[in-house]
């Protein structure tokens, strides 16, 4: 990172927000919106999990879980209990919220692997319960009737508006996220990723940061399954299993661990490439697995570390130097 | 309520279905022991004993006794596969990105499993006939008692590696403190390529002869893998006799809930003792609070 001159990043993020506004006048179709839409649920996602594996450097095998609690909650409140939509929407955030503290607390207290561990049997639980809990959740079959997204009374009905719903809510969590990162916060979330002992000795209260970020993933999760289950209207426990997760935890692997841009990349090009690759529709699993490897032996930064080394490869060129083969970025 | 019969077979199915986990969590704690890795594909490596197994006999027409051993000899080099291709090469970088890696290797050992054999539910023959033996109203399958027997041989013989070969005691030297070792003489590479070894094999064990009692297929890996863990930490990280012991606990407390509360949430059982374990007592039943290493 760095690079950008002053105000670069509200450069970028200003052309970003340009282009996400004038993208649908260019797609010849309907299907690419509904693609793009889907990818901005995943986006959401992939942003929250990459503050937590990016900057807290933590794995969660169960985010999947959390996107499911949320649209699940929001999904029975709203079609069983009629309840209006953004009531719905905010209890299953706070459910969320209330579950990831729970989570959190035991397993983070505890380095490494706890959290993978903890967070995995924790997303497998949820997938019993969603499945076994028929009377509420649906089972298997899952729950219909979930009603359109409602914001102030008016229904976001079309595909178009739901787009820019969905795109605005990832632009808004993108600059939210990015101020984090910038702040006291980020910097403490950063030295605990290098070293967790050394940022305790320099009096980072590693434990509470660690714990807040987790939960912050988890709210991150909680808004996008909310917005999934209003835009479907029909969720099943198939979309909130382990294979969710690890599509989750690859999107933040690809992107590039410690990158918001990354993160939005990951989650749009793992979203396309199904799209485009119709053909591997059962297989995609043994994709994720092969990307998980290769990134993290080849490329650790992911697509932005691959991006940025490409731009120096070019400016290098530029100026008539050949790149240097064994420079590293960073 | 539930007759004393009933609880007996509960108990019965329970210890045999434990006795994998132990199987499982004895791998996860060899190859920690060595690397302070969790290996997240162990899991796989029990998968991989069961269905390869199965698919020697109905593929290679092999006798049960030599596909057995087949399959455990081949997980065995697809553990040394595993730490050759991608373990060693990123060997010294940060947690994160081991977990990570052991998740991708798990999952492509998954997916390689369901292109190779289909997504199909297989059974395995028993090791010595299918009938049940009466024992004070419960039945015991003969397979229960294969379980139970290869399990306590398996301790025995990692007890005997440990405690009395060179290589045993040069894996327990790295586990004590890697560059020490290294100092003393011992090929740390070479030790941690063979506790991959190992650890396949022992999950591959116990993966081959719990088959002929659940029936597997290419997707049992996650549970079992995790169930392993969880046993690992009831028993307390890095000690094998505690994994067994863990294992067993754990299969035992899951057959019992199976049996009187619900069958549908069985597998949720370990995993909230797991996640209950971590919150009060995360260096287990038996372990003693670690001290960090910095």
């Amino acid at each position: 990172m760095g690079g950008w001159p002053v105000g670069g990043r509200h450069l970028g993020v200003a052309a970003f927000a340009a282009g996400l506004a004038l993208l649908p006048l260019a797609l010849p179709n309907e299907y690419y919106l509904t693609v793009l839409i889907v990818a901005g649920f995943q986006a959401i996602l992939t942003l929250g999990l990459n503050l937590l594996m990016g900057y807290a450097g933590q794995v969660s095998l169960g985010h999947a879980a959390f996107y499911g609690i949320s649209a699940y909650t929001t999904g029975i409140l709203t079609a069983r209990f009629h309840w209006p939509v953004p009531a719905g929407i905010a209890a299953g955030i706070a459910l969320v919220l209330l579950v990831a503290a729970g989570i959190a607390v035991p397993t983070l207290r505890l380095k490494g692997h706890y959290l993978a561990m903890g967070t995995l049997g924790f997303g497998i639980i949820v997938y019993i319960i969603l499945n076994e809990a028929t009377d509420l959740t649906g089972g298997p079959s899952g729950l219909t009737g979930i009603p359109k997204l409602k914001l102030a009374g008016i229904a976001i009905s079309s595909d178009r508006d739901f787009y820019y719903v969905v795109w605005g809510v990832v632009l808004l969590l993108f600059l939210l996220a990015q101020n984090l990162v910038r702040s006291r916060l980020g910097r403490a979330l950063r030295a605990i990723h290098t070293s967790e002992t050394a940022a305790a000795v320099l009096g980072v209260d590693t434990q509470r940061y660690k714990i807040g970020v987790f939960i912050l993933s988890a709210l991150y999760a909680a808004v996008a399954g909310a917005l999934y289950a209003h835009y479907v209207t029909f969720v099943s426990p198939g979309s909130f299993g382990f294979h969710a997760s690890v599509q989750f935890v690859t999107m933040v692997v690809l992107g590039g661990m410690g990158s918001l841009w990354g993160a939005v990349a990951g989650a749009v090009f793992l979203t396309a490439l199904p799209e485009v690759l119709r053909a591997i529709e059962d297989y995609d699993i043994l994709l994720y697995g092969g990307l998980l490897i290769l990134c993290m032996m080849f490329l650790p930064g992911g697509l932005a570390e691959g991006a940025e080394r490409l731009v120096r490869a070019v400016r290098l060129l530029a100026a008539g130097r050949p790149p240097a083969a064994s420079e590293r970025t960073r | 309520m539930a007759s004393p019969s009933d609880l007996l077979q509960y108990v019965i199915s329970g210890a045999t279905l434990g006795s994998t986990y132990g199987l499982a969590g004895l791998g996860f704690t060899v190859i920690f022991n060595t690397t302070e890795i969790i290996n997240f594909a162990q899991g796989e490596f029990v998968m991989l004993g069961g269905m390869l197994a199965v698919f020697a006999v109905r593929w290679g027409g092999l006798p049960l006794a030599v596909a057995v051993l087949l399959a455990i000899g081949l997980t065995t080099l697809v553990g040394v596969a595993v730490d050759r291709l991608t373990i060693r090469p990123v060997r010294g970088q940060s947690v994160i990105v081991l977990i990570i890696i052991t998740i991708g290797v798990s999952i492509v050992l998954r997916g390689a499993a369901m292109l190779l054999f289909g997504k199909d539910t297989y059974p395995l023959p028993g090791f010595s006939g299918g009938a049940p033996i009466a024992l004070l109203g419960a039945s015991l399958l003969p397979q229960n008692l294969w379980v139970g027997g290869i399990t306590l041989c398996t301790l025995v013989a990692m007890k005997l590696y440990f405690d009395r070969t060179i290589s045993g005691k040069a894996m327990l030297a790295c586990a004590c403190d890697r560059k020490a070792a290294s100092l003393m003489g011992i090929n740390v590479d070479t030790m941690v390529t063979l506790s991959f070894a190992l650890s396949a094999l022992v999950g591959a064990l116990g993966g081959a002869i719990l088959a002929p009692i659940t029936l597997t297929s290419y997707d049992v890996g996650i549970l079992l893998g995790l169930k392993g863990f969880a046993a690992c930490i009831l028993g307390g990280l890095g000690n094998p006799f505690g994994a067994v012991a863990g294992g067993v606990i754990l299969g035992v407390l899951e057959s019992l809930s199976a049996g009187l509360i619900s069958s549908g949430y069985k597998d949720a059982v370990a995993f909230v003792i797991l996640l209950t374990l971590l919150f009060v007592r995360p260096s287990g039943l038996f372990g003693r609070r670690a001290a960090e290493r910095v």
